[in-house]
Order: structure tokens, then sequence, then C-alpha cells
């Protein structure tokens, strides 16, 4: 169906972020398709490798999910921040990531956890991993024939540990500038890894491990490297050079209590 | 598809069923108030903010005015109607609200009762920390938070004694 719809359909599933857009007049699709009643989307499924989250899971169901969080509580530590309760009654995981807010959690978490989006249309499916899949400020790798069926997060190393923090003006508001974290210090190679929100066009994915050495950071390092990689702008909400301030306390805030729950 | 269109959808409100032919862009806030003319829920910003709108939804609190009415099909939709005792008077948290002064105007109260009444399902005796978690997606412009955290803690004790005049929500 939406191979025949061409670029003015959009999908809608939960439309906690679709439907405000609409009411704004921000957004005019020429047409909704309504996903919320095909089978089989409404699955998460969890293994050693992975959790792959169908379309039309909504966030809270995955946050309550205990299968999803005994194998990556990062999730349940993203989603808490994720709107209000009542939006993730309704809103989807999938959907938010395909609506790549610049500021919103779950596109950081598949970033940090080397996730991928599952694309289908008519002429079949393919797997887009999450580097490739956020192009920009509200911006997917979705081609206008293509549904975004689920999204993979996989699960990190054992002995691992995560954290998601986020400083915004009022709770439930999207971040100023959030952070989630990955910490591993046992097996072979220790590595510590952050995603920030906020302070970019899309989720900006920094590898720390060089900075930090066992349960040492070195703060300056970080923050250097932090530097290097993002672009805060301005806006009402924040100045460029607060969010900035943001990124190098929150990323700290997550490296330590990421290393703490590491085993 | 034009604007004539209409798409048939069932579904229950409070109980009751109803089967309606709408046009497929009707928020289920609007077909809540013009259709069904359950004008309990109330439309503030018309962009899931405020939190006036919310309804339950198979007992989950949900925006109306961010769903199209025509993707409920099948579904259980509770209302503020809904949320009163069994009698027709007040329901736990309305009693709550009147005794704590949880409300003013009263715009935005239909929401904060329909968000309470499912929070309150899940966790019966939330702390005052709990009870504003649990209302931070409902705004007020009038009486302020206090009375309203009050009357969510209130509301809690009187689920589970069954004090209220009328009730046997316990």
């Amino acid at each position: 169906m939406l191979a025949g719809l061409g670029a003015d359909a959009k999908v809608l599933a939960g439309g906690q972020s679709l439907v405000p857009l609409m009411s704004m007049r921000l957004a005019a699709p020429a047409d909704l398709v309504d996903v919320n009643h095909l089978p089989d989307l409404d699955t998460v499924e969890v293994d050693e490798q992975v959790v792959r989250v169908g379309a039309l899971v909504r966030h809270s169901a995955l946050e309550h999910h205990e299968g999803a969080h005994g194998a990556v509580p990062l999730l349940r530590q993203a989603l808490r921040l994720v709107a209000h309760p009542t939006i993730r009654n309704r809103g989807t995981t999938v959907g938010s990531l395909v609506h790549g807010d610049p500021a919103a959690e779950l596109p950081a978490v598949l970033l940090l956890l080397d996730g991928t989006v599952t694309l289908r249309s008519v002429d079949g499916s393919r797997e887009v991993a999450a580097g490739d899949f956020f192009t920009g400020p509200m911006q997917t790798d979705v081609r206008p024939d293509e549904l975004a069926v689920a999204a993979t997060f996989r699960v990190p190393q054992p002995g691992s540990g995560t954290s998601f923090v986020e400083v915004s003006r009022r709770h439930g508001d999207y971040a100023m500038c959030g952070v989630a974290a990955v910490v591993a210090r046992a097996g072979g190679r220790p590595s510590a890894r952050v995603a920030l929100v906020g302070v970019g066009d899309g989720p900006v994915l920094v590898d720390v491990s060089e900075a930090t050495s066992g349960e040492r950071v070195d703060e300056q390092a970080v923050a250097g490297l932090v530097d290097a990689a993002i672009d805060p702008a301005d806006d009402i909400h924040a100045t460029a050079d607060y969010r900035r301030h943001l990124a190098h306390v929150l990323v700290e805030r997550a490296l330590h209590e990421a290393g703490d729950r590491a085993a | 598809m034009t604007d004539e269109d209409v798409v048939r959808v069932a579904f229950t409100v409070n109980g009751s069923p109803y089967q309606l032919d709408l046009p497929p862009r009707r928020l289920l806030s609007d077909a809540l108030r013009h259709d069904l003319r359950l004008t309990g829920t109330h439309v503030g910003c018309e962009h899931g903010v405020c939190g006036a709108c919310t309804v339950l939804v198979d007992g989950a609190p949900m925006r109306s005015c961010l769903i199209f009415a025509v993707s409920l099909d099948g579904a259980e939709i509770t209302t503020v109607e809904g949320c009163c005792a069994p009698d027709g008077g007040m329901g736990p948290v309305q009693q709550a609200f009147h005794e704590c002064h949880a409300l003013q105007c009263g715009f935005c109260t239909p929401g904060f009762v329909t968000t309470v009444t499912a929070y309150l399902r899940d966790n019966p005796s939330p702390t005052s920390a709990e009870a504003r978690e649990a209302i931070s997606g409902n705004l007020c412009r009038c009486t302020g938070y206090q009375n309203i955290v009050a009357a969510v803690v209130r509301a809690g004790e009187v689920s589970s004694t069954g004090s209220a005049t009328g009730t046997e929500e316990a």
C-alpha cells in the first residue's frame, strides 16, 4: 500500500509525535496509513544476543518487559525518561526511532548498542545499522515505500554496566542534553562508550575507552573527545555553551553510574 | 479519500457499546465530545502536552487528542464520566479532589481524574513524590499542584478503606 501512495504518505503507529505535528500544521501528509491492526508487530523477542522490538510495541510495554530489562537494562533506564507515562502508553519505540528527533532517547540507545532497524517493502526487507539510519534531524533512511517493522538492540557484553541520564527544563520534556553510557571492564577489552542526544543533528556516538582505565576516568580527556564530536545549537531552551557544559557533566555522571554497575 | 468518506468503528465507552461512522480524521477527543456528547473530556492544547483530554483506553491513560477514533476499533474506553461510583456519586478520586480542594476552575480535572484512577490501580498507596511523578504529564493553571498531590495520596487512602460515600472500590 505504501508503494502505491508515494512520498506524501505517512505511517501512523502510536501517533504521539506525528499527530501533534499535524495539529500544529507542521506536517500535512496526503495519506495516513494506520498500521495499528497489522498482525505480529507487537512482540518483543529476547535471546542471548539481541532484544528485537516489533513496530507496534508501545514504550510502556517495553519499559515493563522483564526479559528485555534483564538482557538490556539500558532500555528501561532510557524509556522511563521518554515523555510521560501517558504518552508512553501509546507511543511506540520503533516509531520514535523512525521519527528521529535529535533530542529523543531511543535513537541514542540504538546507536550505542550497535542496533539495527528492519525495513520492509514489497521488494523485500533490509537491515540498516543505527549509524546509517539516522541521516539528519527528523530524518532517517526509511524510503517512502518501506515500513520499519522492528528494531534490534544488541545485548552488551557480559558484565557491562549502563546508564542514561539527562537534564530537561521540566519532567518529561525533551532533554536539553542526555547521555547513554555503556562501560565494560571484564573480558578481553575494557571499553567505555557514550551516546549523546540534544547536541547534534542526531545521536552522537563517542568512544571514550582511551580516556578511561579501570575505574579511573580522565575527565579532561573525556571532555576533549566529547567536544570534538558534538555540535550543540542555541534555541529557546538552552544556549549552545550551556548544552556543551551539560554534555561534559552528564557524560561524567553516566560513565560513573555505568562503571558502578559494571562487574 | 475525500472528507465525506466515513469509516465504521465500534468501541465501548464507560461500558456502553457504540457503533459510529466517522471521518478517519476525527480525533477521539472530538468523537467523544461532538458525536457522543460526552463533554466531560476537555480539550486544552490539542497537541498532547496539557493532559486535559486524557481518557483510559483498555485501562491505560492516553491522550484522546492524539488518537484518531477510527484507530480504536474494539477498544474499551473510560472517560471521566466513567470514574464515578457505581451509584453515580463521586468515585474515590473525585471524592479526594473534593476533600483536598484539588481544583478551582476544574478545566484540567477530568484529565487528572482519569490519570490518577489508572495510576492508583497499579500503585494503591503512593508517596507524595510518587504522586507528583504520576501527575507530571498533566498541567493545572490555577489550583497549583500541592493540593492535587495531596488528593492523589488521599484518593489512595479512600480507595483502600472504601470510606468514600457510596464506593466499593477497595
